[in-house]
């Protein structure tokens, strides 16, 4: 058996967890305060997921950039491949807070979407 | 947009603080609310904040900073609240009267009936200044970097090190590794992080970001721009412990030392600071040590969780509601006392009408020359003439005394002012 | 600028310090055609801009020297000089503190000493007297010597207004020009050759602070001449946190003035300098040394001051010379060198002006153009020099009412872009156009004091970058701090493939 150990993220008490693994699954969780902190265990353990927040060009922006974030978290690991899709994108103002920028990016199914409103550049 | 001489609630600031304390002091009957904001647009230090972990409390959500900042702003608008931007408070009097330099609209006068402080916090830079070296470009707090890289969309430098384990800091580490600038460090002087543990897991570690307790900064190098640091351990006393020196190459520094409450404008209206928090002495309602003055957010004290910014906020501002809404029927209960046909001046200068009802209230006055003959004194309402009495002569040497008694309370009650008038009885 | 940049002109000043500054306002009020070249970006950025800031009276020197003499004659000029090229100026006095009875007679001798350099206005006051003027100072003070013409400035803008002045009244300042090289005809010097092209004039004047000793060598001059630089270490307070509103000095040593503390004009504290000598003339670092030196230093007088308070520090290294005594037979070898050397035509020779080289600044600048006319130069007065450099706005200072009028007029005025010292974007933008233009983020700070207040530009830079680009006209790459090599950005942000991940 193995022991894992990792920090929740799901909240900000940041509750020092440990993992027992028995090969690829997951047999115990100790150390969480709360039910989130299982669920985050049990993920970290298995297929780690992160938020993810960035930018995007907006040439005719009010400011250049457009700050973006995924609405759910994607698998920890295609994070870089995310943020090239990001860097690839550009749009044009005006903008909605939550209008998607990038829908279902890189077939995670998860969207990318304004996190402001953003005018045109008067 | 006309921007009017009296409001009813001025608030100062438009991060989740003040946009908090405008829409609840709306929500509690205030009319005339002004938010002021130096930036160019609302929302504060959240628009640079883009990365998530931002209103689970409030939203059950995990927002990225501008867009919790959006939703206060869309409801605020929707209230009819009147934002002032691109406008700095410039000084506050204990009286409540602000002083605001505005590109659109010049140097202004305001006055409020309260005033809700909400200037939000500055980091803080003191460590850098003991650092011995040179004084080189690039050297900036974190979040000056990262109104850089997320606003403007330039980047000060390729190869960071930080300083301090502040949340700003770290999250600036991963920001800045996204953007494909190497972090080389993170140094804290302390024993331990001085950020949430949860920023240490997404952003550094993640990231192979290394992180070293106990240990600082000995010298900064280069002369123009940075060209390294020197990196050393500390003992428990932060002793420099000799030996333990690295020099690590880099062009810039980012600082992340903490933050502290912005309150110049605070002491210009004389409100007490408490010398631990560095932000005003408050009472549960956010009133500050000077009446009708209160104060919410960082400018109180630096809070980890921006949801407890906004619920400061809307108390300081249902209080600032309250405390308006009680000052303004309070003025509205007054008259002025105008001086007419040969009166040089009154005393008193205003009258409480409620006060009538309790007894007499004499009013005394001089007059502008000297009639020697028989005169009326006359009180007269909007509409009609209240009380007449006459008198002999009068001199302006000689004081002169007209007495209102509570039975002309009701009269007193419909008028918008006092005149008084005095005239020779020959004129009438 | 540019524009009436010429390849002959009839004077050219070598340095843009305090020193360059006032010679070449001293030459505008002649007719012909006056350049200045500066290596840095901006001018003031020697010793001329780190300082102590002192206007001294003039008790200090030896008498005999040439520095005394300077001293003493420049001190009474000030007030005229402020009034004329509008510059902050306060006589506020200074104190000479003695702690300790064994202290006592050496301030007396400095009374002595003052007198003898014709220094007016001196007088001993006792401790109590001491202690009710600086209510903090050391109890143990026994007696100090009050100077009353002694006085503060901002030597930063005394060196801009003059140079400013000479501008308007026709000069041409050059930034970013080394002087590399004389051009010759003979033993007369025509000319110099720069890293922007050669000059020609009648006349060169070597003013390059700390690297006069290089440039005169360049002349053949005085061989045996060098400059040691001697570092001097400064920290400044936060104004809410400490007040020191005197200019208090300890008892001199054989290292010199000793660690003062002292207000600036700025309404800061500032407790310097040390003073060690060194052998690089570009190393202006703060040393962990120094910094304790500074503390022990100053507490001497203020035993209270708290470093936790400093929000800043900066270092001056002064040009020591080993310039002989100006009255010849005194045993004194760091003098002023102020001369038109025999051997060399169309030449004037200045080396190891350090302190009191501020204060003194006007009274060289009288000499130099004195010396010049004793070598046969024939000035022509102009017949519409105008002595006066106008001021400029300062928003933090102003009543409500004047801020007001002047938001009226140009709505720049309104946009604060400092919150700590309230520098507008107005001013700003008129440093940035003025007669020697502000080109860098220091050559604005040190003109509008923007960003030197609590949060050290925390606030201001990515606005000050912002509007420097948009008024020169260039991209945010080419803002530096301080010149070339001191650029703030890299790129924009998503101009990279991948992000890296270590
Ligand atoms: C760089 C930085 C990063 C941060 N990152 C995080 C984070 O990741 N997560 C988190 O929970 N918290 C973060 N914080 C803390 C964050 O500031 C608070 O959570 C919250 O934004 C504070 O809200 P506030 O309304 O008190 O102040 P602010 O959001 O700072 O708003 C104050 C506003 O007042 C305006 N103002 C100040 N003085 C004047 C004046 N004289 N006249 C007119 N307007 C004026 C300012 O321009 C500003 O818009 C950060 C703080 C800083 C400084
Ligand atoms: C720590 C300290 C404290 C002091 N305190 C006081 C005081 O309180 N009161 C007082 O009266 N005096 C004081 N002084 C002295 C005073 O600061 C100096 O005497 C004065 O500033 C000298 O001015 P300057 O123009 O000769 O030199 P600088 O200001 O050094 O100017 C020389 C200029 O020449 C330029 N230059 C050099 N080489 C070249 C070249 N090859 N080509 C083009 N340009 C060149 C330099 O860049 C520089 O700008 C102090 C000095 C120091 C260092
Ligand atoms: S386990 Fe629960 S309480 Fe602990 S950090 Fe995770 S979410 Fe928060």
């Amino acid at each position: 058996m193995e022991e894992r150990n990792y920090i929740c993220t799901a909240c900000p008490m940041g509750c020092k967890l440990i993992v027992r693994m028995e090969g690829d699954e997951v047999v115990k969780i100790l150390g969480n305060r709360c039910r989130k902190g299982e669920t985050f265990g049990r993920q970290e353990a298995i297929a780690p997921q992160r938020m993810l927040a960035s930018t995007v060009r907006v040439p005719n922006g009010f400011h250049p950039l457009l700050p973006v974030y995924t609405k759910g978290s994607i698998p920890k690991r295609k994070i870089l491949e995310v943020l090239e899709k990001i860097r690839d994108v550009e749009v044009m103002a005006p903008i909605k807070a939550e209008d998607v920028i990038i829908a279902n990016v890189i077939g995670t199914g998860v969207d990318v979407i304004a996190s402001r409103d953003m005018p045109a550049k008067n | 947009m006309l921007i009017k001489k009296q409001y009813d609630v001025v608030v100062i600031g438009s991060g989740p603080g003040g946009l908090a304390a405008a829409i609840d002091a709306k929500k509690s009957g205030a009319d005339d609310i002004l938010v002021i904001e130096r930036d160019v647009e609302l929302g504060g230090i959240l628009l640079q904040c883009i990365h998530n972990g931002f209103g689970l409390q409030t939203f059950k959500e995990d927002l990225p900073g501008p867009e919790y900042a959006q939703r206060y702003i869309n409801e605020a608008r929707t209230l009819g609240i009147t934002f002032l931007m691109d406008t700095m408070v410039m000084d506050v009097t204990s009286q409540r009267r602000l002083y605001l330099s505005s590109r659109d609209f010049g140097y202004l006068e305001v006055d409020a009936h309260a005033i809700v402080l909400a200037m939000g916090c500055r980091e803080r830079t003191r460590a850098q200044v003991r650092l011995p070296g040179y004084r080189p470009n690039g050297v900036f707090t974190a979040g000056t970097a990262q109104r850089w890289v997320n606003v403007e969309g330039y980047m000060p430098g390729n190869k960071f090190v930080i300083l301090g384990s502040g949340d700003i800091g770290m999250i600036m580490a991963r920001r800045l590794t996204f953007e494909g600038a190497h972090v080389e460090r993170v140094l804290e002087i302390q024993s331990y992080l001085s950020g949430l543990s949860r920023n240490y897991v997404q952003c550094l570690e993640d990231w192979g970001i290394p992180l070293q307790l106990n240990h600082t900064i000995k010298k900064i190098m280069g002369k123009n721009r940075v060209e390294a640091i020197e990196a050393v351990a500390v003992d428990e006393k932060w002793n420099f412990i000799p030996g333990t020196e690295e020099v690590i190459p880099c062009d810039t520094l980012l600082l992340s030392v903490g933050l502290i409450p912005e309150n110049e404008l605070s002491k210009k209206a004389g409100v007490a600071l408490d010398p631990v928090t560095g932000g005003p002495f408050v009472d549960e309602h956010f009133q500050t040590s000077v009446p009708g003055i209160f104060a919410a957010g960082n400018v109180v004290h630096v809070y980890d969780l921006v949801d407890y910014v906004s619920m400061a906020g809307s108390e300081a501002g249902r209080s600032a509601a309250e405390f308006a809404l009680a000052e303004k029927a309070r003025a509205a209960r007054y008259i002025p006392l105008v001086p007419g046909k040969n009166v040089r001046y009154i005393v008193p200068h205003k009258l409480d009408k409620k006060a009538l009802e309790k007894g007499d209230i004499s009013l005394q006055m001089r007059v502008t020359r000297p009639i020697e003959e028989d005169v009326w004194l006359e009180v007269r309402g909007d509409e009609n003439s209240i009380v007449r009495r006459s008198e002999r002569y009068v001199r302006p040497g000689e004081m002169v005394t007209i007495v209102l008694k509570p039975k002309m309370a009701a009269e007193v009650e419909k008028t918008g002012k006092l005149t008084v008038d005095i005239y020779p009885k020959s004129e009438a | 600028m540019e524009a009436s940049v010429q390849e002959k002109y009839d004077y050219i000043v070598i340095g843009g310090g305090v020193v360059g500054a006032m010679i070449a306002r001293w030459l505008s009020r002649y007719e012909g055609r006056l350049l200045l070249i500066e290596k840095e970006a901006d001018i003031g950025m020697g010793c001329s801009s780190a300082n102590t800031a002192i206007v001294h009276a003039g008790y200090d020197p030896l008498p005999g020297s040439l520095k005394a003499l300077m001293n003493v004659r420049a001190n009474p000029m000030w007030d005229q000089l402020a009034g004329e090229l509008n510059f902050p100026f306060e006589r506020r006095g200074d104190y000479v503190v003695a702690i300790g009875e064994e202290e006592l007679p050496l301030v007396e001798k400095l009374l002595q000493q003052g007198i003898q350099n014709g220094v007016p206005g001196m007088m001993m006051i006792d401790a109590g007297e001491m202690r009710s003027r600086e209510r903090d100072i050391n109890p143990d003070v026994s007696g100090a010597l009050w100077a009353t013409t002694g006085g503060i400035c901002d030597p930063f803008q005394v060196t801009v207004a003059a140079a400013e002045n000479a501008v308007i009244n026709g000069a041409t300042v050059l930034l970013n020009t080394k002087f590399e090289d004389f051009i010759w005809e003979g033993n007369r010097v025509i000319g110099v050759k720069t890293n922007r092209g050669d000059f020609y004039a009648r006349w060169v004047i070597n003013s390059a602070g700390i690297y006069s000793d290089a440039v005169m060598h360049k002349a053949g001059v005085r061989p045996e001449f060098i400059i040691k630089p001697r570092k001097g270490e400064y920290f400044i307070f936060d104004r809410a946190e400490v007040q020191i509103h005197n200019v208090l000095f300890p008892v001199p040593s054989s290292r010199g003035k000793g660690i003062l503390v002292t207000g600036t004009l700025h309404e800061n504290t500032i407790v310097g300098p040390n003073g060690n000598v060194i052998d690089d003339k570009e190393d202006t670092s703060m040393t962990k040394e120094g910094m304790d030196e500074l503390l022990d230093g100053a507490k001497k007088l203020i035993p209270s001051l708290n470093l936790r308070h400093s929000i800043a520090n900066f270092v001056g290294l002064r040009p020591m010379g080993n310039g002989p005594c100006y009255t010849p037979g005194i045993n004194y070898n760091n003098d002023y060198v102020i001369e038109v050397p025999s051997s060399v035509q169309g030449f004037v020779n200045l080396g190891g002006i350090e302190s009191p080289g501020l204060t003194s600044a006007p009274a060289i600048a009288e000499m130099v153009v004195d010396l010049m006319k004793d070598a046969g130069e024939e000035f022509v007065a102009k017949k519409d020099w105008d002595p006066i450099r106008p001021g400029r706005p300062r928003y933090a200072h102003m009543t409500h009412q004047e801020r007001k009028l002047l938001c009226d007029m140009d709505p720049r005025y309104a946009r604060v872009i400092c919150r700590c010292e309230n520098v507008t974007e107005g001013e700003i933008v008129a440093e940035i156009h003025a007669p020697v233009p502000a080109h860098t983020y220091d050559a604005i700070k040190r003109r509008t004091w923007l960003g030197t207040g609590r949060c050290q530009a925390g606030f201001d830079m990515t606005r000050v970058v912002a509007i420097l680009a948009r008024e020169l006209g260039v991209s945010p790459f080419e803002i530096t701090k301080r010149g070339q090599g001191s650029e703030y950005l890299y790129r924009t942000t998503k101009d990279v493939e991948v992000a890296n991940v270590n």
